[in-house]
């Protein structure tokens, strides 16, 4: 199975502390202090309730994939790693999450499938977040 | 003020370009040609236009290009972008100009050429700086991937299947082969969509719509001015938009915006889903078809895959004939946007000229649908009904 590319990520002011864990294999979400949102993808207020007290919370890196789909022809860095899996997983937390599933077996992907996150290292040292099925808990 | 816009305006003129490859045209030659076809049928020239209307597929400065480009002179001008559904929402913001006295006579256009040349779609969209862009470009994505997460989740949820959603797929095929314009004439089955390439699982090739050159353009008048020409002109009813996004990571992927829109437009116009002779839906896959039917309430949520089997969908005797011109799966997708065409295919079936073998019998009440974005993250759907003079 070829890698999948991995680029390091774009920073802002406002998502440097989300990569910034990533680079240290955390994932962590932003969740407002004033109404307890957990929020994402980050910013550095609260859309729920416009609060702007932000702390930077770690996710267990459990979840399920909640969407998925088999990519047969990628486009641009991937057009040469098809077929790789897009997902929505849905942390235990709760947020969903644009993501890859990394597989040797992407026919045996499935809804309600349980991943783990992993990172995939980008660049000298950035890294960022995809995700694989849990050891022995796959279907 | 609790107003309506019923009634308040009405389409006097639609055009849609006959071709499907125009490699000898400019973007601007395409709005032009349109925009002249919409506005003769209408029986007015551009010296009547005081209102224009176009998408990010006009070239140059937002509207401003264009209207220069056509010598228009305009008290109102409207660039929304919502990409393939902006055209719905154009009709919507006329005929609320046009009912607050800003405008009589508006010229919406669409033009663009995808298949001779310029970015294929399905290409990162959000390139531009959207805060949401390195959260998932770095990914993989697509629109069609998009889409096609949308269509495991309901799969999922609901068990509909590929022969399901091929129906939809068979059905624009066999309106289309009525349709000397349309881009793909050939009459296709359940078992040749489900046995086409897989794409991106579980939407096949004959799942996704056709990439073409091409436009269109509507002419959106007032009561007054349409009671001066002579052509047929069908009265706009009522039209919602309506925003979805992904709700701070929480995205639902089993329905779309067409939720709001849908009963937006059914408020507005004082119509129910049962009193629609014939739908327009935007089918850039057929799981847009599938969900959009739903939402409006044509069906209950996840009864899409049974409901157009057994020939729901073909005109003119199915319970819901849609997409007679073919649609976007099989006749046009002008631009990658296939909102212009949603509309003026309905505009034929109320005026009784669509093709005869597609023709709805005394089709009184239709619906247009746009989705613009990508179902899955977040897109804009809008929502028209339209009817005839005395509806």
């Amino acid at each position: 199975m070829p890698e999948l590319p991995t680029r390091p990520p774009r920073r802002t002011d406002e998502t440097a502390p989300f990569w910034d864990a990533c680079a240290q294999r955390r994932l962590v979400l932003p969740r407002c202090t004033g109404c307890a949102q957990l929020i994402w993808y980050p910013r550095r207020f609260c859309p729920a309730c416009g609060g702007t007290n932000i702390a930077w919370e770690q996710m267990s890196g459990d979840g399920t994939i909640y969407a998925f789909t088999i990519v047969r022809r990628g486009q641009g860095a991937y057009k040469d790693v098809s077929p790789y899996v897009l997902a929505y997983v849905e942390l235990d937390e709760g947020p969903r999450l644009l993501t890859n599933v990394v597989t040797d077996d992407v026919e045996s992907i499935r809804c309600g499938q349980r991943v783990r996150v992993r990172f995939d290292t980008a660049g000298e040292s950035d890294a960022i977040p995809r995700f694989e099925p849990a050891t022995g808990t796959q279907g | 003020m609790a107003g309506t816009l019923r009634g308040a305006a009405y389409i006097a003129g639609a055009f849609e370009h006959p071709r499907r490859e125009i490699p000898d045209r400019t973007v601007a030659e395409i709005h032009a040609e349109v925009a002249l076809g919409a506005l003769a049928d209408a029986g007015l020239s551009l010296a009547d236009v005081d209102a224009y209307y176009c998408a990010g597929d006009a070239p140059g400065f937002a509207g401003l290009s264009m209207a220069d480009y056509l010598g228009l002179r305009c008290r109102t001008i409207d660039s929304t972008e919502t990409g393939g559904s902006s055209y719905l929402l154009h009709i919507g913001h006329a005929t609320a100009a046009i009912a607050a006295g800003h405008a009589q006579v508006a010229l919406i256009t669409l033009g663009g050429k995808p298949r001779s040349g310029g970015p294929l779609p399905g290409s990162d969209v959000n390139a531009s700086g959207a805060p949401e862009a390195e959260f998932e470009n770095i990914w993989g994505t697509s629109v069609l991937a998009y889409y096609a997460m949308a269509a495991q989740r309901h799969m999922y949820e609901f068990g509909t299947t590929s022969e399901q959603l091929a129906e939809i797929k068979v059905a624009a095929s066999l309106h289309a082969q009525h349709n000397p314009n349309a881009f793909l004439r050939d009459v296709v089955t359940v078992e040749e969509v489900v046995s086409s390439p897989m794409v991106a699982d579980p939407l096949h090739r004959l799942d996704c719509c056709v990439i073409t050159d091409g436009g269109g353009a509507v002419v959106v008048v007032s009561p007054e001015v349409a009671r001066t020409l002579e052509r047929n002109c069908v009265k706009v009813l009522g039209q919602g938009e309506a925003i979805k996004h992904t709700t701070l990571g929480r995205p639902d992927l089993t329905h779309t915006g067409a939720l709001w829109s849908g009963a937006a437009a059914f408020e507005e116009a004082r119509v129910s889903p049962a009193d629609i002779d014939y739908v327009s839906i935007y089918d850039s896959f057929t799981i847009t078809v599938l969900q959009t039917l739903e939402d409006l309430g044509f069906c209950a949520k996840g009864e899409g895959g049974r409901f157009v089997q057994d020939g729901t969908l073909v005109a003119p005797f199915g319970r819901l004939p849609f997409n007679t011109d073919g649609g976007g799966l099989c006749n046009n997708h002008p631009a990658n946007r296939g909102g212009m065409t949603k509309v003026i295919e309905a505009v034929r079936q109320l005026r009784g000229e669509a093709n005869p073998a597609v023709q709805v019998p005394d089709c009184r009440i239709a619906l247009a649908h746009g989705t613009g974005g990508a179902l899955s993250t977040r897109h804009v759907s809008s929502t028209l009904i339209l009817g005839v003079a005395d509806a």
